[in-house]
């Protein structure tokens, strides 16, 4: 790591508290690379997370940090950028933080379009809590509380973002970190809700329950999984799409609100 | 009436009002009866003073959108009754844990469950205490006019300004719908919380200052990059499982509100001096134990009210002083519940005096004549 | 004035009754003297019965409800039967000359309120009338303060139908003491 992206780690924070061969590091490392190369202000900018293991990554990054309950980083976010439009806000959010008992806050910032990224990191899997299923593991797969196979469909977060409403809607994963941090930085940078889907590893219990051997195991099943998106293109060869999927411009949340505002006579 | 006009307003629409007085500047809530007005009204004043209204999925959202709002600088607020009060609790420990000012009004109603929404009841008296997980500072007010829906908003903003903690609003139905004529005071001491020295590396955002049990607080955005976080925290606002910290922070979180009593609480005694009888009563049942207590006087009965403002902390030093010395015999606790605060003041008086509960679960406000009754047949 | 004069205003939903009662509440205020008015709240307040309270008094108000009202509007039959036949004797009940009060053993003040209101002016403004009316027959409150508190809650341009809703109301009132 360059030590320009050392300066926005609270270094003295270290060691983490993430397993060997997790992929939190990767993403917390694409957005602060993403964040560098977009010259935001550090002072300006407010990281916002949940409970869980990718939740952590806050307390690591120099930065106004808020380390939530379970599930509810969204609520606190929008409520702090609409307090104050002018900081940015970074959400970082886990599968079962942000799609489960988080879900009904995500869709409605995909709803309302306010100018927050959300960084889902989908390790497919609860990780903090050791090992139980989440509303992204896979039909089938293994988790410490479906032993006899996960019967649960799993959510599509790229369908879902879009289907609610976000106006960028990208995924990639920590195999391709450079597309992950370009896919953040295009998501801060975009004026509306951002949600970038990090599908991520989980060695520890995600790995072992499912066979999927070791860490660098895991990334090469990404490697050899994946198809990039087209657009109009419905099949692919490969399980897991990533790419843009949504980039459109929508009236945005805090502007609406400005303009309000505005509109009545406050100042 | 003094020679200032009065203006008619309804309970809720001078909790807006007093909220405003005190600098209220955000608002998020969620539609629920009986205390919609507070979100209607906010959603029509905020934008004129260019605040924010926000209107959010859920009840529990709209606690962490105002959570939110607070760590920018603004004052901010939510409004709910007892299902959402209930969802709300989780977040109401993180602002305790975090130290962040919050008011949170509840337009009390009848549980468990959806219960009576449109009627009067005091439902959430304990769970305004002990409703989240965990140890905490709790002060809850509790108006009993129109006047003081807007004057004790006031306090409430005060309070989690000074204290660094969500402070609660509780009233029922009665309160919060009737309309009354209200002379707003000249001047309204309005506290703001006490903002750290520039930043400086080392900065400590969870430091108190010497003599403090609450440290001064820093807004997002001004370049302290501070954390916060709903862990037991350490100065730094960060993590940490050592237990001897772990003990400091929830004996001072508890302390830095039970430790200062004495400057937070608020009753208002009658006819206190000379009783027999001693009722204790919140919110509009106090109304009607007002009514009655005159009525046992003019019948020749030494009758007493003492009203706690503030439920929690309880005026405990005043309710003391009078009950010490054996004079007051009976103290009689009505309450629109199966009984909640005659614990705590059951609590207090020990052996005292008898203490007894009158409770009332219909959903609706106690009758004079029915509170008559009952009254006689305790003395 | 004795201390305490409690008012219970009836009807259904839709006739304006909870602001007829705002309103009288407010008149009190600009009188000078203390005021409290509340209101039936519920699922009945969409339709169905209505009730609006109103205490006004010379002394601080304790208790904030009606407890023996001194005088009970009942605009419809629905309201008369609920409040009017259980009244206790010391209320004067007062009922729209529309309403079947054969069943009372009492004596209740009648007066044409509602057939004023639609026949010489609007069934919107028929709380106006019935408030009026109140106001002229119990003199509790002052005709200048209801007619300044009328005016200053009623959507602008109506000013005319209500000032002639008010004169409606007091001449009922006039004709029934003479």
């Amino acid at each position: 790591m360059s030590s320009n992206a050392l300066s926005y780690l609270r270094q003295s924070k270290m060691p983490h508290i993430w397993c060997p061969g997790c992929g939190n590091g990767i993403v917390m490392n694409a957005i602060i690379r993403a964040i560098d190369s977009l010259g935001l202000d550090p002072r300006q900018t407010v990281i916002v997370s949940g409970i869980g293991c990718s939740s952590r990554a806050p307390g690591y990054m120099n930065f106004d940090t808020l380390h939530t309950a379970h599930g509810r980083a969204l609520t606190f976010a929008t409520g702090v950028k609409m307090a104050n439009p002018a900081l940015n806000v970074i959400v970082i959010s886990g599968d079962g933080d942000g799609a489960a008992i988080g879900g009904n806050h995500l869709i409605h910032a995909c709803r309302r379009n306010i100018d927050i990224t959300l960084v889902l990191v989908n390790n497919n899997i609860y990780g903090m809590t050791s090992g139980q299923y989440s509303p992204l593991t896979p039909t089938g797969a293994l988790a410490t509380t479906a032993v006899y196979g996960n019967i649960d469909r799993p959510f599509d977060l790229v369908k879902l973002a879009s289907g609610a409403g976000a106006t960028y809607v990208a995924r990639s994963t920590v195999y391709h970190v450079p597309q992950l941090k370009t896919y953040i930085q295009n998501a801060i940078k975009h004026h509306g809700f951002s949600v970038v889907e990090a599908v991520s590893t989980c060695p520890t219990y995600f790995g072992r329950k499912n066979k999927r051997g070791d860490a660098a195991n895991m990334m090469v099943w990404m490697k050899d999984n994946t198809a990039v998106y087209k657009k109009g293109v419905e099949e692919y060869d490969k399980s897991l799409v990533i790419g843009e999927f949504v980039n459109i411009e929508a009236p945005e949340y805090t502007d609406s609100y400005a303009a309000l505002t505005e509109r009545v006579g406050g100042s | 009436m003094s020679g200032k006009k009065a203006v008619l307003l309804q309970g809720n629409e001078a909790c807006v009002k007093g909220a405003l007085t005190a600098g209220l500047r955000f608002f998020a809530g969620y539609p629920i009866t009986p205390s919609s007005e507070i979100a209607e009204q906010a959603s029509i004043e905020l934008p004129k003073v260019g605040g924010c209204f926000m209107q959010m999925e859920d009840e529990i959202a709209s606690m962490g959108c105002a959570l939110g709002a607070s760590l920018t600088g603004v004052k901010s607020m939510t409004a709910t009754s007892g299902p959402g009060f209930s969802l709300k609790q989780e977040l109401i420990g993180f602002g305790a844990m975090a130290e962040i000012p919050v008011v949170i009004v509840s337009i009390m109603r009848m549980g468990p469950s959806t219960g009576l929404p449109t009627s009067p009841a005091a439902g959430d008296i304990m769970q305004a205490k002990w409703g989240t997980h965990g140890d905490h500072p709790a002060i809850c007010i509790c108006p009993t006019s129109v006047k003081e829906m807007h004057d004790l908003t006031v306090a409430a903003f005060n309070y989690a300004e000074k204290y660094r903690t969500p402070v609660m609003l509780m009233t029922d139905e009665v309160i919060a719908h009737m309309r009354e004529g209200v002379v707003f005071e000249d001047h309204y001491e309005v506290i703001d919380r006490v903002h750290p020295a520039p930043y400086e590396e080392g900065y400590l955002p969870y430091a108190c200052e010497e003599g403090s049990l609450v440290p001064p607080m820093a807004a997002y955005g001004e370049g302290y990059r501070f954390h916060v976080t709903g862990l037991s925290h350490d100065e730094s606002g960060f993590p940490t499982n050592s237990p001897a910290v772990n003990d400091r922070l929830i004996r001072r979180l508890c302390a830095k509100v039970e430790a200062d009593a004495d400057n937070i609480v608020i009753y208002d005694e009658y006819m206190t001096g000379d009783c027999g009888t001693l009722f204790v009563a919140y919110g509009s049942v106090a109304r009607t134990s007002l009514y009655i207590v005159k009525q046992l006087r003019a019948q020749g009965i030494k009758a007493g009210l003492f009203i706690p403002k503030t439920i929690w902390p309880f005026p405990e030093k005043a309710y003391q002083k009078i009950i010490a010395g054996g004079r007051v015999k009976n103290v009689i606790v009505p309450e629109m519940n199966m009984g909640q605060l005659v614990l705590e003041v059951d609590r207090i008086t020990k052996t005292q005096a008898s203490v007894v509960g009158i409770p009332k679960v219909s959903g609706e406000l106690f009758k004079t004549e029915e509170l008559y009754e009952k009254v006689m047949a305790v003395i | 004035m004795s201390e305490r004069i409690e008012f219970r205003l009836s009807g259904s939903g839709g006739q304006g009754i909870i602001t007829a009662g705002i309103i009288l509440a407010e008149a009190g205020i600009f009188d000078g003297v203390y005021a409290l008015q509340s209101q039936s709240y519920g699922p009945e307040a969409r339709g169905g019965s209505s009730k609006a309270e109103v205490v006004i008094s010379k002394e601080p108000i304790d208790y904030p409800k009606a407890t023996v009202p001194n005088y009970l509007l009942c605009l419809t039959n629905e309201s008369f039967n609920l409040y009017g036949l259980t009244a206790d004797q010391k209320t004067v009940v007062i009922a729209d000359s529309s309403v079947d009060t054969s069943k009372a053993d009492r004596e209740i003040v009648k007066a044409p309120i509602l057939q004023t209101a639609h026949g010489e002016l609007k069934p919107l403004v028929a709380n106006i009338v019935a408030l009026s009316f109140l106001v002229g027959f119990t003199g509790v409150v002052s005709r200048e303060s209801v007619v300044a508190a009328v005016m200053g809650r009623i959507p602008k341009g109506t000013e005319a139908l209500n000032q002639k809703a008010i004169d409606a109301g007091f001449r009922l009132a006039d004709e029934l003491k003479k």
